[in-house]
């Protein structure tokens, strides 16, 4: 498939990615590039290894063949300590969030200040208040994680994951699971912290709605492989029936109702064919 | 067909298991192996940061204090009783105060210490690290670049490590003291060869000492089992579960295991 971006504009480079869980194939020979500076969309069914492929990115999972370089550094050649300093500029949104639970809202949005600064307490506390107003949330800055609400609770983490002013952020499903209120302040969120800190953003999802309105650029992944790229027109005006069910969210088409299992009425009368 | 193929399946069945379960925990003992390494990598981390260390001393090692000085007690009390019976047939009774001490600091202390220190905050301690292995927090904390393992599991290991003698310590004192209460003030064993004879043969290196150093053995065995389990944990709710129970029986079979190894090299002849 033609690679849509010059190398200057390519943040993570993605080239024949192959990855799976024991015989289960999750990748299969991808290929794809993520834009600086836009909102990028990682779309297709549950299960489709969305996640694994953001923790591909992270360096947190070895692929089985091809590479990932992100800003040009290939993640799984270079040593451990150079992967914790690309981390560093990279954020990642976890689905639950993913807060430390034994410390505040505020000790949390402190915490990759602390491990990776030396800087003053007078400081720390000004980054942290400015995070968690940009999230708006910097009246909840004493309340433990098990006080927030889910999308509180992402809005925290998403503090969290600025804190270091990061150059790119990896979103895992931050709709999932919302109330419709969270989800547009999320929307606003990742379009707005995206536009004004001049980051890159990766988001994984399956709600179609709310990540179309806000993507530069979708890639669709089903059976291991992209089955459809381009901008969110592009994907609307998609020509794919297996595209044209997922985006329309229709119960039966090429992926089928029915998981594969035997003919109905040899099942019913206990036929079982060799 | 042969009537010796369905047999010989059945045992060649039994020998893949017995392979296939052998070469999964030999897989394990490895990966436990690599971890203690990283684990000890972690400790020029923790001493630039103390506090993780003192803070997990109070929720591993003082909230421990009450079990093991209530068990102590017990023990000691039950030891001078049955101590008493036996040792009046030979009418040896003043003997009470060494034999109470020697059970004790040699044996009772170290082991039942181990054990209940497993029970309560091996378990715990499995449980927390699995369940922040099941809601991403390790994973967050990977990509917030820090080590999970030195930011969370080398204070855990270090602070199992300095509670463990201290609270053997703890156990033994107070089960000599609940041998005094029984031997002494309910029996009426005379409290001056009581306290002398226990002065007398009770040695510093040979026993003091010794059981020191399997408290120290016993720290390191519950506390890496414990850790290292919670980390190895699937992460879902059964897998904590399992992880926990793992967790405080194999701690149990590595400290009797180990004590037996130990006594014999410091009490065999």
């Amino acid at each position: 498939m033609p690679q849509p971006f010059s190398r200057d504009e390519v943040l993570v480079a993605i080239r024949d990615l192959s990855f799976g869980w024991g015989d289960r194939k999750i990748f299969d020979n991808v290929s794809l590039d993520i834009p600086r500076g836009k909102v990028t969309a990682i779309m297709g069914p549950s299960g489709t290894g969305k996640t694994t492929l953001l923790k591909l990115i992270g360096g947190q999972l070895q692929p089985h063949r091809g590479s990932i370089h992100v800003d040009g550094l290939n993640v799984h050649r270079i040593g451990l300590s150079e992967l914790y300093e690309l981390r560093k500029r990279m954020g990642m949104l976890f689905q639950s969030g993913a807060l430390l639970t034994d410390i505040s809202v505020y000790e949390n949005v402190a915490f990759p200040l602390r491990e990776h600064t030396r800087l003053p307490e007078s400081m720390i506390r000004a980054l942290v208040l400015m995070k968690l107003h940009a999230v708006g949330l910097r009246g909840a800055r004493d309340l433990m994680p098990g006080q927030l609400s889910g999308g509180m609770a992402r809005r925290v983490a998403l503090a969290r994951a600025i804190a270091l002013d990061p150059m790119m952020l990896m979103y895992d499903e931050p709709f999932t699971g919302q109330d419709p209120i969270s989800m547009g302040i999320l929307v606003k969120l990742i379009h707005d912290l995206n536009k004004e800190l001049g980051l890159t953003s990766i988001v994984v999802s399956h709600d179609v709605g709310e990540t179309s309105a806000i993507a530069d650029y979708i890639y669709m992944i089903s059976g291991g492989e992209i089955v459809g790229q381009g901008t969110p027109d592009d994907i609307h005006g998609s020509d794919s029936a297996w595209i044209r069910q997922f985006m329309q969210g229709e119960p039966d088409g090429p992926v089928p109702f029915h998981y594969p299992a035997l003919d109905y009425e040899s099942d019913l009368m206990g036929i079982h064919s060799e | 067909m042969n009537v010796l193929d369905p047999m010989r399946s059945a045992v060649l069945g039994l020998f893949q298991r017995l392979g296939h379960e052998t070469l999964k925990s030999l897989r394990k003992l490895g990966r436990g192996h690599l971890f203690l390494v990283h684990v000890l990598s972690g400790m020029a981390y923790l001493a630039r940061r103390p506090r993780l260390v003192s803070g997990q001393v109070y929720s591993v090692g003082v909230l421990t204090i009450l079990l093991i000085a209530v068990s102590g007690l017990f023990v000691g009390m039950v030891l001078a009783l049955q101590g008493y019976n036996v040792l009046s047939d030979f009418g040896a009774e003043e003997s009470l105060g060494v034999m109470v001490a020697a059970s004790l600091v040699r044996e009772l202390g170290p082991v039942v210490t181990a054990l209940l220190f497993s029970g309560r905050a091996g378990s715990a301690l499995t449980a927390e690290i699995g369940l922040m292995k099941t809601t991403e927090q390790l994973s967050g904390m990977e990509m917030m670049a820090v080590d999970p393992v030195k930011r969370i599991v080398a204070p855990r290991f270090v602070a199992g490590l300095l509670s463990m003698p201290l609270l053997a310590g703890l156990f033994t004192a107070v089960g000599v003291m609940g041998g005094y209460f029984v031997g002494v003030g309910l029996l009426g064993v005379d409290q001056g060869p009581f306290w002398s004879q226990m002065q007398a043969q009770i040695d510093f290196h040979d026993d003091a000492v010794n059981g020191f150093i399997k408290s120290l053995v016993f720290g390191v065995i519950v506390t890496w089992i414990a850790v290292f389990e919670g980390y190895d944990a699937m992460p879902t709710a059964e897998g904590v579960s399992r992880a926990t129970t793992r967790s405080v029986v194999h701690s149990a079979f590595a400290v009797l295991g180990s004590d037996f190894v130990l006594t014999a090299l410091m009490f065999g002849d």
